[in-house]
């Protein structure tokens, strides 16, 4: 038993070298424990959100869709209408005679107002509760305006963000196969998985075009709903932060015949080797392109590299945790932080599954604690035991790392900083050397403590 | 009712009734708020809060699955209660529902009842209830639902009179609530503020990550509102059937005045007299002090400001409290807009700018920001006044905004921003003109140094 951990929460907490590898996870939150995760809406919502060109109507009263507003930083190229929050914000009368009326005006004034290419239409808990038909109401506003009304079935009490995910993958897979795909190069791709947090999937599409791979659909990141319809026509799906939109990909798989591969730009190896894994895929097609991306690789590390030892030399030894969203993007960081010279002792996710964890077992150091679906005062009491310099994690865990005195980098998704693709390493590298080696820590009393008591003073 | 044209709602004006009842909770010495419904409730409003506060916010959940949305979430609760006593060690659980629980049903009271019956062997914690569904109402219903609840449920004997005021301050920075406690302090009286965030959401470095922060009203405090020389309720819009401070005067005999936010010298005025009404103790010299140099400042600076039309929005009690301060520094608010349908909310505004403006500002009530944006194309504004969720709309009109209230999201320091009493309002006007003053320089090609 550890000391502080709720006894039900015990068998979600792994220290590796302690024994095999078991760790239990996909489960329901524990009441009381002050998860970190959110819900079935928020998966489907932020998957959904960067859909640029179409209408995100939130079906359900006002929370839901005020706490959701523009809340990242998926920058678009062209329209804006997913920044705007739109909800039926359902009232008292409406939760006792149904919704569905509501809805469809609501629906009706949008689209005329904003001539959206398409509309999602979230379902919340409390839809799910009163037994609103939504796919009826999207099917007659579908016939009324002649655009594609897609209900998504996010619930949020019907587990956790990973099936809002899935709901997600299937709204979206209604629009695949119903645009013109002619004229897409057999040497084409669509980016599944990449939200364009401050612009990274423009850094992506650059090092593809470079190498001559054409991008059909940007799935979701500065998305197009017609790019969208026509990305059946894509020859390949590369698809990072797979939790979120591998679902999509395997029905793009079943039904279109279209392979996918699983990348990931974070860091130099996995940005690299995903780019590698590209031209592999295309070789035998067109076999000028494995030195086209040997180019774009050589061309960019030769920027990188260099300002990279100038970061290494202050943070080499430093100890970081990490708690993310997906465990996926753990394993990229893990890398990454070791070119940095640094050492993950605490690593979680709040919706890894076992693979993923079996998989972070087996790249990190002994004596790394691997935790699921954690909460505030297990992670204060890790970044504590474990004496960590460095936490990255999201708005909520930022005040965790805050108030003990360690520096901390945002990697969620409301980060403002590009840190995907070579360029995206280095500013990574900046941030947390900026945060790790700022001269505030010696001021904060956990750190001030540590200190004389290092120097034998004493408290 | 609401005053939109629409059905549908865009770019809301208004948040979630749990939310401002976890935050309400959250100004309980010991306490965690605890919401009786799905997981991503808490974790959505944790975020927003965070976001303003940049302090820990934990707000437990009974994360509701699929199973317990069919029959009941009873057991979860009690799980959820459980398991924050034993981590967190809360002696106080403000339970507030969600549209979940609301709509399924869960007689939460009947389930708390169970609750103290099935575990009475365990030391347990008070445990405040209130009944927040999410489609009804906005977060200051939520809020001034949450303190009645607290006044309701843990005032329960009449308390041995003493020399004490009760004040229930509304949602405003904790600065302005430290400003509250000096100023009750300096009238020599003791004090309870219900609720007190102006040290839990706003907490210094420390040697340890606090389970609990510190701080918060005492359930002691809260014991002894009933034996106060009386309540000062500040909030001119009407929320809740009944507030904590009609709940202590009819049940206790502690006579409650209701007065707006004090911000401005003549919402102020009215806040120093409540209090040396219920004291008996004239107002320190100091605060003349203050006032001397607020109507001072006044005098500089009214050039500046004079005429410059602001559009004001926000929750319902603090677009009240604005609209009497620009109005009596001569700026000419056009519209005051919020996303409540809180009745008297004309009527309000009517009397804080009686004698001021030749007729209140329009009000629109219900509306969200599409509905405030249609009419700023007519309105023309200089200015607009509210919080952060404005600034998209600042942005593209070119007008400055400032900032005020809950939410900030966009700016440093929201939670250390002051509003309230002569201090506060002296650094609302600085602030407000040196904004007008920014555009100006900004806009000029001369480049003036002197201004």
């Amino acid at each position: 038993m550890e000391q502080g951990i709720l006894a039900e929460r015990q068998d979600q907490i792994h220290r590796t070298g302690e024994g095999p590898f078991e760790l239990a996870c996909n489960r329901d939150s524990l009441a009381g424990a002050v998860s970190q995760r959110a819900c079935v809406f928020c998966g489907s919502r932020v998957v959904l959100y960067p859909i640029a060109d179409a209408l995100h109507l939130v079906h359900g009263p006002i929370g839901c869709a005020v706490y959701t507003w523009d809340i990242r930083g998926a920058l678009s190229s062209g329209p804006e209408l997913h920044r705007l929050s739109f909800s039926t914000d359902l009232q008292e009368k409406d939760v006792i005679f149904g919704g569905e009326k509501k809805l469809k005006a609501a629906l009706l004034e949008l689209i005329a107002r904003y001539q959206p290419k398409a509309a999602f239409v979230y379902a919340t808990c409390i839809v799910g509760i009163i037994g609103d038909d939504v796919a009826a109401v999207c099917r007659d506003v579908t016939a009324a305006t002649g655009i594609p009304v897609i209900p998504v079935q996010s619930e949020g009490f019907k587990g956790n963000k990973r099936e809002g995910y899935t709901a997600a993958c299937k709204a979206m897979f209604t629009l695949t196969g119903t645009g013109d795909v002619s004229g897409i190069s057999p040497i084409s791709v669509n980016i599944l998985g990449d939200f364009n947090l401050a612009g990274e999937i423009w850094i992506i599409r650059d090092y593809f075009k470079r190498m001559g791979v054409e991008v059909v659909a940007n799935i979701t990141g500065d998305g197009r709903v017609d790019d969208i319809r026509r990305a059946n026509g894509a020859a390949l799906n590369v698809v990072q932060c797979s939790g979120s939109t591998m679902e999509l990909a395997k029905m793009m798989q079943e039904k279109y015949g279209i392979p996918s591969l699983r990348v990931s730009y974070l860091g130099i190896e996995d940005m690299a080797d995903s780019l590698y894994a590209v031209a592999e895929h295309f070789k035998d097609r067109d076999p000028g392109i494995v030195e086209r991306t040997q180019q774009v690789v050589r061309e960019e590390l030769a920027v990188l590299l260099p300002q990279l030892k100038q970061y290494r030399k202050d943070l080499e030894g430093k100890k970081v945790a990490i708690y993310v969203g997906g465990a996926f993007k753990a394993f990229s960081l893990i890398k990454a932080f070791r070119h940095l010279g640094m050492q993950v002792v605490l690593v979680g996710s709040q919706t890894g599954t076992t693979e993923d964890y079996a998989e972070l077992a087996a790249i990190c150091d002994p004596g790394t604690v691997i935790v699921d679906d954690s909460n505030p005062l297990e992670l204060s009491k890790f970044v504590k035991e474990l004496d960590v310099d460095l936490f990255v994690g999201g708005v909520k865990e930022r005040p965790i790392a805050h108030k003990l005195g360690v520096g901390f980098c945002d990697h969620n998704h409301e980060r403002k900083e590009a840190l995907e693709g070579f360029v995206g390493m280095l500013n990574f590298a900046r941030e947390v050397h900026a945060s790790a080696t700022s001269p505030i820590w010696q001021f904060v009393p956990r750190r001030e403590a540590m200190a004389k008591a290092a120097k034998g003073e004493g408290i | 009712m609401s005053d939109s044209p629409y059905v549908s709602t865009t770019n809301a004006c208004k948040l979630c009734t749990p939310l401002g009842a976890s935050l309400a909770f959250r100004g309980i010495e010991g306490a965690i708020p605890f919401l009786h419904g799905s997981q991503g409730c808490a974790t959505y409003m944790r975020r927003y809060i965070i976001s303003h506060f940049r302090e820990p916010m934990d707000i437990a959940s009974s994360a509701l699955g699929e199973k317990q949305a069919v029959f009941g979430g009873g057991p979860n609760l009690k799980k959820g209660i459980l398991n924050v006593m034993s981590k967190y060690g809360a002696t106080v659980v403000g339970v507030a529902t969600t549209c979940l629980t609301e709509t399924i049903g869960d007689d939460v009271p009947r389930l708390l009842a169970e609750f103290r019956k099935e575990f009475a062997d365990l030391p347990l914690p008070e445990i405040v209830h209130v009944s927040t569904p999410s489609y009804s109402g906005t977060h200051m219903e939520g809020w001034h639902a949450a303190v009645a609840a607290l006044a309701g449920q843990l005032v329960t004997q009449k308390a041995a009179p003493e020399r004490r005021v009760n004040l229930m301050p509304g949602l405003v920075s904790p600065s302005d609530l430290r400003h509250f406690k000096e100023i009750l302090a300096d009238f020599g009286v003791a004090a309870t503020v219900l609720p007190d965030i102006s040290d839990s959401m706003d907490r210094p470095a420390l040697l340890d990550y606090e389970k609990l922060p510190a701080g918060g009203t005492t359930l002691a405090d809260i014991r002894a509102m009933s034996g106060a020389l009386g309540s000062i309720e500040c909030g001119r819009a009407v929320h809740v059937v009944e507030s904590a401070g009609t709940n202590l005067e009819r049940r206790f005999g502690v006579p409650n005045l209701g007065l707006g936010i004090p911000i401005g010298i003549r919402e102020t005025d009215a806040f120093f007299a409540a209090l040396e009404k219920l004291t008996g103790t004239p107002t320190p010299q100091k605060y003349l002090d203050e006032r001397g140099r607020l109507v001072d400042a006044y005098v500089d600076g009214h050039k500046y400001v004079a005429g410059k039309r602001a559009i004001v929005y926000g929750e319902e009690d603090m677009v009240i409290a604005m609209v009497a301060f620009l109005a009596e520094i001569g700026v000419k608010p056009i519209l005051a807009a919020t996303g409540s349908t809180c009745k008297n909310f004309k009527a309000a505004l009517a009397e804080v700018t009686a004698g001021l403006l030749p007729e209140p500002p329009e009000a629109r009530l219900g509306v969200d920001f599409h509905d405030i944006s249609e009419q700023a194309a007519d309105l023309a504004p200089d200015l607009l006044v509210g919080h952060s969720k404005g600034y998209s709309y600042a942005k593209a009109w070119n007008v400055p905004l400032l900032r005020v209230g809950f939410p900030i999201h966009d700016r440093f320091g929201g939670q250390r921003m002051r509003h309230v009493a002569y201090g506060g309002t002296q650094e609302l006007f600085d602030r407000l003109v040196n904004t007008i003053l920014d555009r100006k320089q900004e806009e000029s090609a001369v480049g003036y140094g002197y201004l």
